[in-house]
Parts: structure tokens; sequence; C-alpha cells
């Protein structure tokens, strides 16, 4: 077991964070932290980051006591922040030359492994530029690369593709594809439920500093959604009066958003004629398999029975 | 120096390493972690070596300035010991003292706030091996270097003008180093108190007076008494003392005292800066 938790907690003042989580972690895997901003994640990620002490509860991390032993927990980490953190003051190369020296590996183990992490990245043409006028998307790819220079056991990644474009998306999406087919354990947090779908083996749902749900992707769609899902988009101006209306309709479930009504049913198309049948007409219509991102809105969203 | 230093410290932080025996060697073994922050600024600085090279030109300057042009109309006045002295070298070693406190001070205050609060560079580092108490050793051996570099440069210039009769004025460098070590920690201690650019202001409302008024530009003499006695408790005084004594040749036991009231401020300003980046860094 790499990473074992039980109770953690952090609280800032008297606002708790994260308040009380239990998870086990096991080489080789990748394990997502999905929930809406505020939820606890980076909280959750800074702390087996050993960056930031717990409040209370037990974590081991390898083993280890992150704050006794956090400077040889972090040797044997790899760290993707949510925020870039990368030396502006510094050429793309140079990024990965010092950083690997913050480690205090050899130079000439790093300057290798820097040529192989550019090319890894997609980045060796950018080698000798300044970091500062890179675009957000090749600064995401640079810290990834950065994060990688000590070959870590554990990577740990904070939203790693947030801002990129999806090819780019793509691209890390396979970087740590194969990063995991070579024993590497991740964990990473995320808004993009593709990307938890794709990755994870198994991931948990946090909300207000507590885990919603956990399991694998497949395990919460079947346990939290059903098989088919109607999207209802109405005029603006009839959007809550319909919401109020469907509230009794005969669904499994139905979630209000900002823009559209979702309603969770075995038979979509049955669902649609019964609405109208309600003389609803809605704008727009689409019947749909149920995702993950429903999963994520049942678990953490406004419901219309609130 | 740097990890002789560390070795000195007490551990600071929350994040601290085991104890006991196997924890202390493995310390000693990570210390190392200052010299690579030391590593990464003399890289950055690559990239920015005008400004580096400027550090050198503006003590000379002065000295150009004050020491040669003023030093014609204002002639002897009493040096160490009431010995008369020409101006210009009662004034370069003064000189070197207070530019040993502004670059201090300046690596310590300004370029520190922006790498704690826009860089984010010690948030990047924090995330490695090494530790918050390493970091501040760095940012002030990193300020050492640079001083020392700077106060080489100084010396050799004083020395070709003639302005240096004893070679006791070799310890002029070390003893400038110690300027720099006091100033570069109490200033840093400082800064991981700061909030804001405006905070800087009390930065300068602290150095401005010292600059002026540490007997750097004439005698204490010309002061009334209980305003010399103000005078002899602050830093910049003490080490403008010690630098004159050495570079005029009239060393004596008040030396070591001065010396160690120097070191002990920088080693204070060492010590609270290592606990505070733990805790402004390790939230
Ligand atoms: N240093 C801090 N001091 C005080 N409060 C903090 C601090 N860091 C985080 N918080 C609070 O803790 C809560 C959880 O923050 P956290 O960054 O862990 O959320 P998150 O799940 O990562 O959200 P996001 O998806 O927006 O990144 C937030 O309400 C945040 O305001
Ligand atoms: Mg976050």
């Amino acid at each position: 077991m790499l990473v074992r938790a039980r109770g953690l907690t952090k609280r800032f003042e008297d606002f708790t964070a994260v308040a009380g989580i239990d998870f086990d972690l096991y080489r080789g895997e990748a394990f997502g932290f999905l929930g809406p901003n505020g939820a606890g994640k980076s909280s959750t990620m800074r702390m087996i980051g050993c960056v930031s002490p717990p409040t209370s509860g037990e974590l081991a991390i390898l083993g280890l006591d992150p704050v006794r032993d956090g400077s040889a927990i972090r040797a044997r980490l790899g760290v993707v922040p949510q925020e870039d953190t990368l030396d502006v003051e510094l050429t793309v190369r140079e990024n990965l030359l010092v950083y690997g020296r913050y480690f205090g590996l050899p130079r000439k183990v790093i300057r290798e492994r820097t040529a192989a992490l550019l090319d890894f990245v997609q980045l060796a043409d950018r080698a000798a530029d300044k970091v500062d006028p890179l675009s957000g998307g090749l600064k995401r790819r640079l810290t990834i690369a950065r994060s990688l220079i000590n070959e870590p056991e554990i990577l740990i990644l904070d939203e790693p593709t947030t801002g990129l474009d999806p090819q780019a998306r793509h691209v890390v999406w396979d970087r740590l594809f194969r990063l995991k087919q070579r024993g590497v354990t991740l964990i990473l947090t995320t808004h993009y439920m593709d990307e938890a779908e794709q990755l994870c083996d198994r991931l948990v749902v946090m909300d207000h500093g507590r885990f919603a749900a956990e399991g694998s992707p497949r395990d919460l769609i079947a346990r939290y959604c059903s098989p088919e899902v109607l999207e209802l988009r109405f005029d603006p101006e009839l959007h809550e009066q319909a919401g109020d209306k469907l509230k009794d309709f005969p669904a499994e479930r139905a979630e209000l958003l900002a823009d559209r009504i979702l309603l969770y049913v075995t038979d979509g198309d049955e669902a649609l004629a019964a609405v109208r049948e309600t003389g609803l007409e809605p704008l727009t219509s689409l019947v749909r398999r149920g995702t993950l991102e429903d999963v994520f809105l049942h678990l953490t969203g406004r419901r219309l029975e609130d | 120096m740097s990890s002789a230093a560390s070795r000195m410290l007490p551990p600071t932080g929350r994040m601290l390493p085991p104890a006991g025996r196997l924890g202390r060697l493995r310390r000693a073994g990570t210390d190392a972690g200052s010299l690579r922050l030391i590593e990464r600024h003399a890289r950055a600085y690559r990239h920015a070596w005008l400004v580096f090279a400027s550090g050198v030109f503006e003590p000379l300057l002065y000295l150009l300035s004050l020491g040669l042009g003023l030093g014609v109309l204002i002639g002897k006045v009493p040096g160490p010991g009431g010995r008369l002295v020409p101006y210009r070298e009662f004034v370069a070693p003064g000189l070197l003292a207070v530019s040993s406190m502004n670059g201090a001070m300046y690596d310590s205050t300004f370029n520190v706030f922006f790498r704690l609060k826009y860089a984010k560079l010690y948030d990047a580092i924090l995330a490695t091996p090494i530790r918050p108490a390493q970091l501040a050793l760095g940012e002030i051996g990193w300020a050492l270097i640079r001083g020392a570099i700077y106060a080489v440069a100084f010396t050799l210039v004083m020395l070709a003008l003639g302005l240096v009769h004893s070679p006791w004025a070799v310890l002029a460098v070390p003893g400038a180093v110690l300027i720099g070590f006091a100033f570069a920690a109490v200033g840093m201690a400082g800064t991981t108190y700061m909030k804001s650019w405006q905070d800087f202001d009390y930065v300068i409302l602290a150095s401005m007076p010292l600059f002026l008024f540490s007997a750097t530009f004439y005698p204490l003499s010309v002061y009334p008494r209980p305003l010399q006695v103000i005078i002899e408790c602050t830093p910049l005084y003490q080490g403008v003392v010690l630098l004159r004594d050495l570079v005029l040749g009239a060393p004596g036991p008040g030396l070591l005292w001065r010396a160690a009231y120097l070191a002990a401020l920088g080693l204070a300003g060492l010590l609270v800066t290592g606990r505070r980046l733990a805790r402004l860094l390790l939230v």
C-alpha cells in the first residue's frame, strides 16, 4: 500500500476543508478525486505531497510519516500543482536541469532525462526558450515533464489538463497512460469526467471535504445513474416553471441545471412523450445513456426536490 | 560555509526530519539543499548579468564622487583613535560598509518577496526534498556570495587608489560579508512578515537613517553624546567602524565584539526566517 489515510482532516482557522476522509492507494493504480470547486481536493493533494501538515487523523505515504519524513517522501514523489510554479527566470531546459538539482541528482543523469522528457511532452524544439512567453498549455506540459525528473513512484496531478486544448489533453492522457503502464501510481484531480473515465481505475467524488461516493467509473454509473437520461431545454423564461412542474414527474430522479433539466429514466422516448402530455413543450430534447457526469451532478448538484 | 552554518542551526519549521543520530546524519547529507538554491540563482543571473555587474559600480561611483570629489574640499578628519586622516581614506571603508548593507537588503527583501509571493519559487522548491530552513540558508548564502564579490572589487579599487595602508585591510572583505550576513538575515526575516509592496517603505525608513547617520560620511564626534550612544547601538555603525579600523590599520579588541554583534544578528535572522518560511508556505 502506498498511501493510507484514516480520518484525515485539514482545517484552516475554523474552516474545515477536509473533514475526515479514509482511503488506501495501491501501487500502480490511478486514483481520481472529483468534486466541485472548494470540495477539498487540492487540500488533500497538498497533504499527500507533504507540503501541508494534516490537522488531525492518520496519513502514511510510502510507509512514512509526512510530517517527520517529509523530505524523504518528497524525494520519491512527482507533483503537478494546480497552479504552475515554473521558474520564469529560466529557460525551458534550465527549468528541468535546476529542478533535478533540487533532488540532488547528478548533472549527467539530469541532462539525459531532460532530453528524454522534453521529447516525451513534445517540447524539444522550445528547449532554449524562456518560460514566460509560453502558452498555458505548453507550460502545463513543461510542469508535467518537470514532475518526472526524479522518476517518481507516485505522481500527484492537480487538474493536469485544465486549460489545455483538446489535442494537448489527448497528448497528456496518452503520456499519463504510458506512465501508468510503466508502474507509476497516479493520483489526480479533475473537473473533466471523460478524463476521469479514461484514466482512473478508482475514483472518489468529494463534496464539502467528505467522500460522497467511491468506486470504479463503471460501478459509480451503475450505482448512481439510470440506464437513460432525458435532457430537456426550455425557453429561459419557462425554465423554473417547467422545473416546478416536473418535480412530481415519475422519473427515477430529476436534476435542474442552470440551462437544462435532466430526467433519469429507464426509457427516454417514453418519458419525453409523457412530458409532452403534461403540456410542456421543450425547445430541444435529447435522449442519451448515463455517464459519470450524471453521477457527479447527482452527488454534488442541486436536485428538484431540494 | 553554508553547510557548516546549517549544522549549527537547531531544527526549524514544522516539517522536521527524523530525530536521533540517523536523522542528524540524513540532515547533514541533504544540507546541500541550500547549495542547490545558490546554483539556481547563479544560473538565473546568467540571464541578467548586467544587473549583477551594476552592483560593482554603484559603490565605486560613490567613492569617486564623495571620496575624490568632495574629499578635495574637506581635507583631513579624525579617524580611528582621533588620528587625522585624509577624507577619502576616511570615507572609503564607510562606503564599503554601506554598500554591503544595501546589497544584502536588496537581495533579501525585494528579491525574496518577489520569489515568495509572485514567482512562487519557494512553493516549487518545497515540493522537492529541500526544507524551509535550507531555503533560508540558501538565500542568505547567495546574498553573501554576491556581497563578497562586490567587496573584493571595491577593496581592489581602494588599493589601486592608494587608500589602503595596512595588511589588515585584507580582513575588510570578510568584514563586509559579515555586515551583509547581518542585514540579509534580518532583512529576510522582516520580509516574511510583509504583506504588500507598500510595506517596503519600512525597509527604506529603516535603512535610510542608518545610511546617512552611521558615521559613514563624517566622524561620530560631531554628534552630542546622547545621540552618539544611540548610533553606537546600530549595526551599520558597528560595521562601519569595523571596516574603517581594518582598512586604516588600527584594529583593537573591540573588533571582536563588533563582529560578534553582527554575527548574532545574522543568526537570529536566519532562525526566524526558517521558521517563518515553514509557517507561510507549509499550510
Ligand atoms: N490556505 C488556505 N487558507 C484558508 N482556506 C483555504 C486555504 N486553502 C484552501 N482553503 C479553503 O479550503 C476549501 C477547499 O479548497 P481546495 O483548494 O482544497 O478545493 P478544491 O477542491 O481543490 O477546489 P477547486 O476545484 O476549485 O480547485 C476552500 O473553501 C478554500 O477556500
Ligand atoms: Mg483545487
